[in-house]
């Protein structure tokens, strides 16, 4: 059963809109949405807005759900002016003053999505349905984000995506509704292959083992191009299914395959296993091809880069942020979330936190929680301040477009969250693309839906 | 020919994990009666005695060094364990370094004192209920283990390594006459084999060739005489349950350095465990061994690239995640009773 969400107020609203941008294409101006708080869905009429923060609370990555929940509530805090303020003084669009937005102040609910599809849209329909929530964020898993993102566009809120990694999520499942700031497996590969290329030459062959489900399978489609295209050749490419804990079976055959690197395009638990596994049997004291055998886990996350220890010594790998940046905007929200909590954030966090205040921002430059002004307002929206240097929020397909952090485990860490070191801060242009990329064929934007 | 003797030897580590659990659950099934959903999870507590161990070992005594700071600029905490302020560095650092395989002399009174307040405190009120029941409240008894140690260690895996003697890799193939490097076989990864079947064998022997075994096996076979004979059965049933735990226990201990251990590690077990036994034979021991080794050989088969592709052009993608179901069903349906199974046993 389907159900259009047209109104005829809606309808000529985003026309209106259109036509502005039509007539001025390169400057947002938000006039047209100031002080509409209705005809759209959820809109707030007391002096609250609530924001739902969809995170895994239980399921085995609670342990960064944690971490975007802290991060969040850090951004409620400082969107509601309490605590230091974090990036709001940093962040370059200075829309927002710690007085909430548009003048209410954030409330917020919170879902579990225990990393499964469909609790996952069960906790956000929940929270949009009974909680009254104007957009919906978080999420830890690409398969998560795509399936809360297609939720979120039928029912006409925005959905500001979490940790999610596959190409396909701003690819051939974009959304109008529904907008990325954390990178994507091209953007990883486009990073590393060159950095690889540098570290262990361009005469190298690869196995691949990967994960069986819409991340992994853009994660490897991504990083095999860009090793060829340095001149390296793919061995083999075996998935694994999602449930393995024990690799040893699919490490095994990598022993006489010919390889001389293995690529573990796995990332949570899969990955410290996979990991684990691979220098369990020798693969890094190997010689194969007059060559050292090297790993590569082309996406890091600091949470799990704890759970393999010392494994990960010296491999590359790649991640949206790190807190040993030194940037005005890492700074700060470091020194927020350091003081608060007693630990630097990860990744993860850093991600839901910028996109929680460019929700907020974007909401009070557009005058209006419309999901169709919201829309505007992040489309070709160019900022800094907020941890990742220049950035750019493509409206062709809703994707963020900044720096990417080439990471190395590290032999000698001082703590457990020093595991990972900067090795090279791949610059923007490198890992750019074209809308209609290959890896990001098919699907379609669609237009903004307010959901009333 | 290398690559199938690895897998064999993958197998066959497989098969030990299986073997062992599997061993536990049978032999609480065999002697109680109870279908124990909540054997995976104490597989799990045996792991986190390991890793409840590292941690202990790690306990740190704190001082302030100002000519370094943290991440927010502070002056820095430095931590250094207590063991080693006691020991010395050389002594300390070993006791740390050697947590795992000092981790089995705690988990095993550990693990008797969880299976005999399990079995006393819970689980014998429902060996009258029918077994749904049973399932129910062990499955439930898991989660609530599962959620506990989530609760207090987090859901992520937690580094828990070998002593640095066992690390790196045996060249296996040098040994049976193949070229270097041709097999090569992680050194931890043997032992835990070797373990394995050194605990297998001692649980046989305690029943085969001890007086409380030779009761034990009697009451499996006919409880109500054994009991008419004076002898209290329900007290010695106890005691295996605390075996069986233990044995679990110990296995969960040996696997901490294979892969990390998470809280849900005993779920991801306890499925293939009941295959195992059920394949093997209900209540039958020397079957649940034969049944772990073998779903554990061709489980890692079945991840073989060459057959993978076999199965894949007659149709049968995926293999490596349904064979062991596939070998349950076709042995189910020649051999109802399991491989090893007999007539009359757990049928009434």
């Amino acid at each position: 059963m389907s159900k259009s969400n047209f109104t005829r107020r809606g309808l000529l609203k985003t026309g209106a809109v259109a036509g502005a941008g039509l007539a001025v294409p390169t400057v947002f101006d938000g006039s047209v949405w100031a002080g509409s708080h209705s005809g759209y869905r959820n809109a707030p009429q007391g002096d609250t807005v609530t924001f739902g923060f969809n995170v895994p609370q239980s399921g085995p990555y609670a342990d960064e759900g944690a971490d975007e929940l802290r991060a969040y509530k850090l951004a409620v805090e400082h969107l509601n002016g309490e605590g230091d303020g974090g990036c709001l003084s940093t962040f370059s669009s200075q829309a927002l003053n710690g007085a909430g937005v548009l003048g209410k102040k954030v409330a917020y609910v919170t879902g579990d999505t225990q990393t499964k599809s469909d609790a996952a849209r069960a906790s956000a329909k929940s929270m949009i349905e009974k909680d009254g929530a104007i957009m919906i964020t978080g999420g830890s898993s690409s398969g998560v984000a795509i399936a809360v993102q297609g939720l979120c566009q039928e029912a006409g809120v925005v959905f500001m995506a979490g940790l999610t990694h596959s190409n396909d999520t701003t690819g051939k499942d974009k959304k109008a509704n529904g907008f990325r700031h954390f990178f994507n497996g091209y953007m990883s590969g486009a990073a590393l292959a060159p950095v690889l290329k540098g570290a262990y030459g361009s005469d190298r062959r690869a196995y691949h083992l990967t994960a069986d489900y819409t991340w992994g399978w853009t994660q490897q489609e991504s990083i095999q191009a860009a090793t060829e295209a340095v001149g390296w050749q793919t061995v083999n490419n075996v998935l694994t299914p999602l449930a393995t804990t024990d690799f040893s079976s699919y490490i095994a055959p990598v022993l006489n395959s010919g390889a001389d690197v293995l690529v573990l395009n796995h990332y949570g638990g899969n990955m410290v296993n996979s990991l684990t596994n691979a220098v369990q049997f020798g693969l890094r004291d190997k010689m194969v091809n007059g060559k050292q055998f090297e790993i590569v886990v082309p996406l890091y996350s600091e949470l799990m880069a704890k759970g393999a220890g010392a494994n990960i010594e010296g491999v590359y790998g790649s991640t949206n942020w790190s807190w040993t940046l030194q940037d005005a905007g890492t700074k700060a929200f470091v020194k927020s979330f350091g003081t608060k909590y007693g630990f630097p954030p990860s990744n993860a966090a850093q991600t839901v936190y910028a996109q929680t205040l460019l929700y907020a921002d974007a909401a009070e430059r557009a005058g209006t929680f419309n999901p169709c002004g919201i829309a505007e307002a992040l489309e070709d929206f160019n900022f800094d301040g907020l941890g990742n240097g220049p950035t750019f929020y493509r409206g062709s397909d809703h994707q963020c477009f900044k720096d990417v952090l080439v990471m190395q485990g590290k032999t000698d860490p001082a703590n457990e969250y020093d595991a990972l070191e900067i090795v090279e801060v791949t610059p923007r242009a490198q890992v750019e693309y074209a809308v209609d990329h290959p890896m990001f064929a098919g699907g379609d934007l669609g237009s903004c839906n307010p959901g009333a | 020919m290398d690559a199938i003797l690895l897998q064999v030897l993958n197998g066959l580590d497989k098969g030990s994990a299986y073997a062992l659990i599997a061993l536990g659950l049978t032999l609480i099934f065999g002697t109680l009666g109870v279908v124990n959903f909540a054997h995976g999870a104490l597989f799990m507590i045996g792991a986190f005695c390991a890793v409840t161990l590292q941690k202990i070992l790690n306990l740190s005594s704190i001082t302030i060094d100002p000519t370094q700071t943290d991440f927010l600029g502070n002056p820095l905490k430095v931590k250094t364990p207590y063991v080693i302020n006691w020991f010395g560095e050389v002594a300390g650092s070993a006791i740390i370094n050697w947590s795992v395989p000092l981790a089995i002399l705690v988990a095993i009174p550990v693990m008797l004192a969880v299976g005999y307040v399990m079995e006393r405190g819970l689980i014998k009120h429902f060996y009258k209920r029918p077994h749904a029941d049973q399932i129910l409240v062990t499955f439930g008894l898991a989660i609530v283990l599962q959620e506990i140690i989530k609760a207090n260690y987090g859901a992520n895996p937690i580094p828990t390594p070998a002593p640095d003697a066992f690390h790196g890799s045996y060249d296996f193939g040098v040994m049976i006459g193949f070229e270097a490097n041709a097999i090569i076989y992680p050194v931890w990864r043997l032992i835990y084999f070797c373990f394995s079947a050194l605990v297998i064998g001692a649980v046989f022997a305690f029943l085969r060739f001890t007086t409380f075994g030779m009761v034990v096996r009697a009451g499996m076979a006919d409880r109500e005489t054994v009991g008419l004979l004076g002898i209290n059965i329900d007290k010695r049933f106890t005691i295996m349950f605390g075996i069986a735990a233990a044995v679990a226990g110990l296995a969960g201990v040996m696997y901490t350095p294979i892969n990390s251990p998470n809280y849900h590690m005993g779920m991801d077990f306890l499925v293939l465990s009941f295959v195992v036994v059920v394949v093997g034979g209900m209540g039958s021991l020397p079957g649940a061994v034969l049944a772990g080794f073998l779903l554990g050989v061709l489980e890692s088969f079945a991840s073989m690239n060459a057959v993978k592709g076999f199965f894949e052009a007659i149709y049968l993608p995926s293999i490596d995640q349904i064979v062991i179901y596939l070998v349950a069903i076709i042995v189910l349906l020649t051999r109802p009773r399991g491989l090893l199974g007999r007539k009359g046993v757990m049928e009434e």
